[in-house]
């Protein structure tokens, strides 16, 4: 993998230096044989466990150049290590942009990072697409046109616990626990969109730090304050605890788990199946762990990437389908230029994708983007756990009619 | 401590007095050599740089409190936070300019140094390691808090934009060589204080509490003062580069201020040389350039080569860059 | 039960987790009168080492024996090849070098076994929850490990000449050398017991928090701070510290300030009690002379 990356960096270098071969158009890094793509993510440090993220795609990239590449060039996938520092972010980007000119700026990790640069890409105009973080600011297509997120907004998927648990216990008391952070504090706004008024007498809110130890006490609060309805926005690790918890101390509130957290090799199996029966999550994407993908067309054909691409990556790191339908997104983007790859055509394809279905994502779940719309991924729908598997209910929901 | 310490500086101090034309021309190489890369290097090189300075600068400071005078501190970025956070808030909530917001953000770093110099008075070592370890882990946290969620915008952060070249001047720049030019001069102005003082009276008095401080307070000195004044200065110090961080960046959110950044500013004193002014300088050009080493190395794996280079360099000069360019001097002068 | 009791019981069973940690540090500090900063992902890779031979199909306790030893080598080789070359320079070199192992070790964990949360296996296991599943049988169990280490620790200093030898190396490398001791070696059993104990504490933290390269990020903060609250040089006070500082931080996050500051007033409390009582509550005072 690293001798991979390696050589394609070399015969980068390589290009670089042999005398500036014409370009075949006024675009910023687009040669005749090259399109250079940037990308930062926490390549070392606390926040590494998403470098797969880029792992996966610097694959996917090197699949589509094994493939023949876009438009007969070759996809040059640069990424540079930020530690999720947004300083560092700031100037890895600029100097993406400014030494390496690559023609823009794709699946950056995280909320503080990305904002950080934020002004600078849209003040340059370089197109900052399909961002790899749940916030909601990403879709300002008026003041920051050059900027466009890709998931489903964590606010979102917030909204749509509390109105579903609101539709099935009226006077419900809610119980919300959130890491203490941009990730964690989309799920109180979320809830409180919902609520309104009744916000302060309904929610009781609890968070945590990322440097916690355990939840046990968070979990205790929020029991004996006397909630029937949990909503989390943790990640797996303390996900993982908050589900073993809650089943052992008794407790059986109706339980809303976020995606972030919901995997059943990562999550599900730590806490115990058994334990987490009956909790509820709303996901865009298949659960490679759920035996109904087990023969699943779509599935197989990112388990046969993995298997040719990145055979020693975890099977069950759900960052890898995660990226697996960014990466196809993309690659869609880049086919839809032809061969106009500035950067104003760039972000007008990036924001005209016609529905499109990508494998790893669930049935009825389309990517789509308009120049009004930068929420490509609106669709999610409720599943339950079963004890074996995520079982779907209800119907799919559009973002915007939460 | 038993053994005599030979005092780094006392070394320099017993060579002979320059003469002021050699003055004059240390300064004005040295002033080439802050304004050369305006005119060489591209803007992405310029804004590294400067960013470079400011962790320099930073550096500085934690070296005034831990290397001059002794006390471990593994919190200074507690101080770059609050000095970037009063910057913000000033420049976003009141439209101060960025100069205005100096004095201010000098003044309440220089305040919280104070008063974490209390505690430090009593507490030695480890346990001043923990302490301001804690703070360091604490900042973010208040920072994020909902009771001044409205003046630190919370987990999402401040926004604000780089000061504007003068119209005055009798050339045009770009932003970013204003940038550099008000971070050289303004940590120019530091490094330049922080020298006077060092190697006055006060410097003097700040090592001999360092390496004797039994000694020290027999012979009349305060040392409880000084302690809480050097942890002061220091704090002023580092919480003005955070100043500077702020309007370089752009933008303050509580993830740019993590104990990480405590780590990187010791990292930096270590390398550059403990008690050494120019070794800061060193330092804060290390912390910046030398991650981006790594990452050329090994894509895989940055934070493991980043370790081992850091061990590597601790290994053949123990005593950081300054303790190289000491060595090298004494050679010199010695022939 | 109310929930005041509740809180305090899960403040003992999250400061059993601190404790075990502080175990570690007060071993490392014995020995060379520094603290590894790198203990907690030292512990991390020791634990992953153990998941790997259990995945491997070991039995529990033949993988637990194993890591064990294996983690004192590390220890051991860590001492001789990182440490021995700056034993004279400076100490802040020394914590320099500290977090130059900190960021090859925490990195190499994730690189090396990935980042996904894993399952780490528990020899304690009981079919009924105990006390209303507030605390179970692993927790239970660990603490008795727990015990038990701090036993063999505090019998080792007090009672070998090992452990003698271990403390003069430390306290007074010199004199030490001169009656005989060989300081250098005494260094490196100690980085090789703490490593060890270090991986107890992994093994036995794992099961509750999950197994994953961050995991011990934030514990060490806490078993730093529970050890000195106790007493850095006195293994059941720090003990005793580690158990404080899990119930001390419950009860501020659930009475005093919630959840978002708790930690902050829980480490400015013990920096409080650090001031009065600077070698910590049950510390030896150490007066010095000139």
């Amino acid at each position: 993998m690293t001798i991979n990356r390696r050589a394609l960096l070399t015969g980068t270098a390589a290009v670089l230096a042999a005398p500036a071969i014409a370009a075949a158009q006024e675009a910023p890094g687009v040669t005749a044989t090259e399109i250079r793509i940037g990308s930062t993510n926490a390549l070392s440090g606390p926040a590494s466990s998403y470098s797969v993220i880029s792992r996966c795609l610097t694959a996917m990239f090197k699949r589509l150049n094994d493939q023949g590449g876009i438009a007969g060039r070759q996809v040059n996938f640069i990424v540079y290590d930020d530690s999720y520092q947004p300083p560092r972010t700031l100037e890895q980007t600029r100097r993406l942009v400014e030494q390496d000119k690559v023609a823009f700026l794709f699946n950056q990790l995280g909320t503080p990072t990305n904002s950080a640069i934020h002004r600078y890409v849209n003040s340059r105009k370089v197109p900052h697409l399909f961002l790899a973080t749940g916030a909601d600011k990403w879709a300002q297509p008026k003041e920051y046109p050059w900027t466009i997120g890709w998931q489903p907004s964590y606010r979102t998927e917030a909204q749509i616990y509390a109105k579903y648990a609101l539709e099935q216990k009226p006077a419900a008391k809610i119980g919300l626990l959130y890491q203490n952070d941009d990730f964690g504090k989309d799920y109180v706004n979320g809830v409180r969109d919902i609520l309104g008024d009744r916000f302060d007498a309904v929610v009781k809110l609890v968070s945590h730090e990322a440097t916690d130890a355990t939840i046990d006490s968070q979990i205790v609060t929020l029991q004996s304050s006397g909630c029937d309805v949990l909503i989390c926005g943790i990640i797996p690790r303390f996900a993982a605890q908050a589900i073993r918890k809650v089943f052992d101390i008794g407790w059986k509130p109706m339980m809303f788990m976020t995606n972030v957290s919901v995997s059943g090799s990562i999550v599900m199996q730590p806490a115990g199946v058994e334990k987490g029966i009956g909790l509820i999550t709303s996901d865009y994407r298949k659960d490679q762990s759920d035996p109904s993908w087990a023969d699943d067309a779509g599935m197989n054909e990112w388990r046969d990437f993995m298997r040719r691409y990145i055979p020693d990556g975890e099977l069950g790191d759900n960052n890898y389908t995660y990226a697996y339908g960014a990466g196809s997104t993309m690659i869609q983007v880049l086919r839809q230029c032809g061969t106009n790859f500035s950067r104003d055509n760039i972000m007008k394809q990036a924001t005209n994708i016609a529905p499109l279905e990508i494998g790893t994502l669930l049935p009825g779940v389309k990517v789509s983007t308009g120049p009004a719309n930068y929420h490509p991924i609106r669709q999610m729908q409720l599943q339950r756990w079963d004890g074996k598997s995520w079982v779907r209910f209800g119907g799919v929901i559009e973002g915007a009619n939460v | 401590m038993s053994e005599n310490l030979v005092l780094p500086l006392s070394t320099a101090s017993a060579r002979p007095a320059t003469s002021a034309w050699q003055r004059l021309a240390f300064v004005l190489a040295g002033v080439a050599l802050a304004v050369l890369p305006l005119f060489l290097l591209e803007s992405f090189h310029l804004f590294q740089l400067t960013m470079a300075v400011i962790m320099a600068l930073a550096v500085l400071g934690l070296n005034i409190v831990s290397g001059y005078n002794g006390q471990i501190s593994l919190g200074h970025g507690a101080f770059f936070a609050v000095g970037a956070y009063v910057t913000a808030i000033l420049m976003s909530h009141l439209d101060w300019s960025f100069w205005a917001t100096l004095a201010p953000s000098a003044a309440i770093c220089g305040l919280v140094g104070y008063g974490v110099g209390f505690p430090a008075l009593r507490l030695g070592g480890l346990y001043l390691a923990l302490t301001t370890f804690s703070l360091a882990v604490a900042v973010p946290q208040i920072l994020k808090h909902k009771a001044i969620e409205d003046w630190t915008g919370g987990v999402q952060g401040l926004f604000i934009t780089k000061p504007e070249p003068p119209t005055w001047l009798p050339l045009a720049i770009t932003a970013d060589q204003w940038m550099y030019l008000v971070t050289v001069g303004i940590a120019a102005a530091c490094f330049l204080l922080a020298w006077n003082l060092i190697r006055g009276r006060i410097g003097r008095a700040l090592m001999a509490t360092r390496d004797h401080p039994t000694a020290a307070e027999a012979m009349g000195m305060d040392t409880a003062t000084l302690k809480t004044r050097a942890f002061a200065t220091s704090a002023m110090i580092t919480g003005i580069a955070g100043s500077l961080s702020a309007v370089a960046v752009e933008f303050v959110a509580p993830d740019s201020f993590t104990f990480g950044v405590s780590i990187t500013l010791f990292v930096g004193m270590v390398v550059g040389g403990v008690a050494s002014i120019l070794g800061s300088l060193f330092g804060g050009l290390f912390v910046l350039f030398v991650p981006n080493i790594a990452e050329a190395i090994s894509k895989a794996a940055p934070g493991v080569i980043y370790g081992i280079i850091l061990i590597a360099f601790l290994f053949i000069l123990p005593d950081g860059f300054a303790g190289l360019l000491r060595r090298i001097a004494a050679k010199l002068r010695g022939r | 039960m109310d929930g005041l009791a509740h809180q305090v019981i899960a403040g003992i069973a999250t400061g059993g987790i601190y404790a075990s940690v502080a175990l570690a540090l007060v071993m490392i500090y014995q020995a060379t009168h520094h603290v590894n900063f790198a203990q907690g992902e030292m512990a991390t890779l020791s634990t992953f080492i153990a998941w790997s031979m259990v995945q491997a199909g070991m039995p529990y306790w033949v993988a637990f024996f194993g890591t064990v030893v294996v983690s004192f080598v590390i220890g051991v080789l860590v001492e001789r090849i990182l440490l021995r070359p700056v034993q004279n320079a400076p100490v802040l070199t020394h914590v320099g070098v500290f977090i130059g192992l900190l960021l090859i070790v925490g990195n190499l964990t994730g690189w090396v076994f990935g980042y996904t949360t894993k399952v780490f296996p528990t020899p304690f296991s009981s079919e009924k929850p105990i006390m209303g599943g507030l605390v179970s049988a692993h927790e239970l169990g660990s603490t008795a490990v727990t015990l038990v280490v701090l036993t063999l620790v505090f019998l080792f200093f007090r009672y070998t000449s090992l452990g003698l030898a271990m403390r003069a190396a430390a306290y007074n490398p010199r004199s030490a050398r001169l009656v005989g001791v060989r300081v250098g070696w005494m260094l490196a059993l100690g980085w090789g017991l703490a490593a060890a104990i270090g991986a107890v504490a992994g093994m036995m933290v794992a099961p509750v928090v999950f197994l994953d390269p961050t995991m011990m990020l934030g514990i060490l903060l806490y078993a730093f701070a529970g050890a000195l609250l106790g007493g850095i040089d006195n293994p059941s006070g720090a003990v005793i510290g580690g158990f404080a500082v899990g119930v001390l931080e419950n009860l501020a996050g659930a009475y005093v300030v919630g959840t978002e500051l708790k930690l902050t007033v829980a480490l400015a409390i013990i920096i409080g009690v650090l001031v009065v009582r600077p070698s910590g509550l049950f510390g030896r005072v150490v007066t010095s002379r000139v």
